[in-house]
């Protein structure tokens, strides 16, 4: 039970303080904005795709340092990746952070294990899955995303059941 | 008379009054509940679940339309609550007091009941940007519904109520007046009295959002004079899905129902219908008989410990946790109105609400993040949330300082040092 407590250390510690990838990016290809009206936490994720590669990527905004460590470390996880890794990366966190997939078998999730303790906190599911689905809709050319819009794409999985 | 004896001696003693509680004996992560979370629902204490068992095991069936036994003992109990509740606020008469499902309800039917009866274009409707979501959302369908207009009192930085900005507001086309009694997350003791008997000097009639008040104070309804008094029972010690609506015979008389159903009506036919009379009226359908007599135990409960020493207490607590967390560095406490219940919303410097609610559950102590249903008033203060502590009767100094440590605590995992 005291999982999510090695979650705050570890990510706070650690990305909260210097988030990494934090601000804005030169050459934006695809950016999306993300909100969870319900804690007031805003993201903006810009990202410049070169074939098909994420070269460069950038967010900004306020949140919660759940939200804002889960999208310092997401940036990490996905620079210099193809599109369809990051899609397949996206997909994989989501499970992990809700608490249906464990993170031992998960191939690529990496460092982003720490988040497996997310799911005991059902109300900060949420928070650290924003960045996620903002990603998604950048990547997709969204222009916004919200965790509590009627085609919120956080109500239903994504890339289906 | 109630049936609860007392068996304890004059004096509040918390040590004891815990003792009523069974759920402050859980723990939450291996660390003794803190519960301070009263605002949004108070803990029961074991009279009031012993007497929903008792309701249930001995006196359960449909009121009104039965001729035997149960349902004639089960209707009795439900009216001695609501003669229970008309003694706690000192209506004039039992048929004032309309059983509800919440103080939701009870708005909601005051905005159907009256506002759309007699609200029209042009109309003006005061609120005040203290308000729960609740007490603003019925008026703004109204509004949009008639093309009526909302007009909102402001407040200073303290979180008090601007009285002559509320003054300046009445016009000839101020048709309503709804306030809360105790802002949920502030704290704020508003002077309604006051504020009523201005608006009624204008024949505006006011609806008082007592959610906050009743659980920590004795309400007088005729005394204060308020035309419509809504709360709800959770925040009393009650269950959840009862709540009360208080209105002057006469307004509840010219009103139309809310809902359509069984029980509110005399005479059914298709040619047409006839209502029943008041409270009936607005008690469609079969009501939550059981959560009613839980309120009328919770009512009985509260009195036996006393109103007057209830607010004592917690004042004390108030002013202690007040001071202590006044201490800490890089803490803000918001809300600073000379009149306040005991609720102490705060934001510590860099660190999300969020976060300081989430860690401080880790140490079994439950607050409310977020922004407690009342988003104008965030908007107004220039924040998206806050942490907010909410004490009751059962809470302790020692409790206080555990929070207080909590915070401490959360600073520290923040800054590394944990
Ligand atoms: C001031 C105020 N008004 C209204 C309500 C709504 O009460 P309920 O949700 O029980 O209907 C609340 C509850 O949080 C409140 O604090």
């Amino acid at each position: 039970m005291s999982n999510y407590k090695d979650l705050y250390q570890e990510v706070i510690l650690d990305h909260n303080k210097k988030p990494r990838n934090y601000g804005q990016i030169e050459k934006a290809t695809h950016q999306a904005a993300g909100h969870n009206p319900l804690c007031g936490d805003h993201l903006q994720i810009a990202l410049e795709l070169n074939q098909d590669l994420i070269c460069a990527i950038g967010f900004s905004g306020e949140s919660c340092a759940i939200c804002k460590a889960s999208a310092s470390m997401m940036t990490v996880a996905v620079k210099n990746k193809t599109r369809a890794d990051a899609e397949a990366l996206i997909q994989e966190f989501l499970a992990l952070a809700k608490g249906q997939l464990n993170a031992i078998d998960l191939i690529q999730i990496g460092r982003l294990a720490v988040f497996a303790g997310i799911s005991q906190l059902p109300t900060r599911v949420k928070c650290a899955i924003l960045p996620w689905h903002t990603l998604h809709a950048a990547l997709n050319s969204g222009a916004e995303t919200s965790t509590e819009a009627e085609h919120d794409p956080m109500r239903t999985t994504i890339g289906g059941a | 008379m109630s049936n609860i004896t007392s068996q304890r001696s004059a004096p509040f003693v918390v040590a004891q009054i815990r003792q009523d509680f069974p759920i402050l004996k859980l723990k939450v992560n291996d660390k003794p509940l803190i519960y301070l979370d009263n605002a949004a629902s108070s803990q029961m204490p074991q009279q009031v679940i012993q007497r929903l068992v008792d309701y249930q095991t001995n006196e359960h069936a449909n009121i009104n339309r039965g001729v035997h036994y149960l349902s004639e003992t089960a209707t009795l109990r439900f009216e001695e609550a609501r003669g229970k509740v008309q003694r706690f606020i000192n209506a004039a008469e039992t048929r004032e007091i309309i059983f509800t499902s919440g103080c939701t309800e009870s708005i909601n039917l005051v905005m159907h009941g009256y506002g759309r009866k007699f609200i029209q274009a042009g109309d003006e409707i005061i609120l005040t940007v203290l308000e729960h979501h609740s007490n603003i959302v019925p008026w703004q369908m109204l509004a949009e519904e008639k093309g009526a207009i909302i007009r909102v009192v402001p407040i200073n930085d303290a979180g008090e109520l601007l009285i002559d900005e509320y003054q300046k507001l009445f016009n000839p086309r101020t048709k309503f007046v709804a306030i809360s009694h105790v802002s949920n997350s502030l704290g704020t003791v508003n002077p309604i009295r006051e504020m009523i008997k201005f608006a009624h000097g204008h024949k505006v009639p006011v609806l008082v959002d007592g959610a906050q008040a009743v659980p920590h104070m004795s309400v007088d309804v005729q005394d204060l004079d308020c035309d419509f008094y809504a709360f709800s029972g959770h925040k009393l010690g009650g269950p959840t899905g009862i709540g009360i609506l208080y209105g002057k015979a006469s307004l509840l008389e010219a009103m139309q129902p809310f809902k359509g159903g069984g029980d509110m009506i005399a005479v059914v036919s298709f040619a047409k219908t006839t209502y029943n009379h008041i409270p009936h009226k607005f008690e469609a359908g079969t009501p939550p008989i059981a959560a009613a007599i839980g309120l009328g135990a919770a009512i009985d409960y509260l009195l036996q410990i006393g109103m007057v020493a209830i607010a004592e207490h917690e004042h004390q607590l108030l002013e202690y946790a007040t001071a202590q967390i006044t201490k800490l560095a890089g803490v803000t406490i918001i809300g600073r109105a000379k009149n306040k219940v005991a609720v102490i919303s705060f934001v510590v410097a860099d660190i999300h609400p969020h976060d300081v609610g989430t860690l401080l559950n880790l140490d079994g102590i439950a607050v409310r993040t977020g922004h407690h249903c009342t988003q104008p008033l965030m908007h107004r203060l220039g924040l998206s949330a806050t942490s907010r502590a909410s004490f009751a009767m059962y809470n302790t100094f020692a409790e206080v300082d555990a929070l207080v440590a909590g915070i401490v605590a959360v600073q520290q995992v923040f800054a590394g040092s944990m």
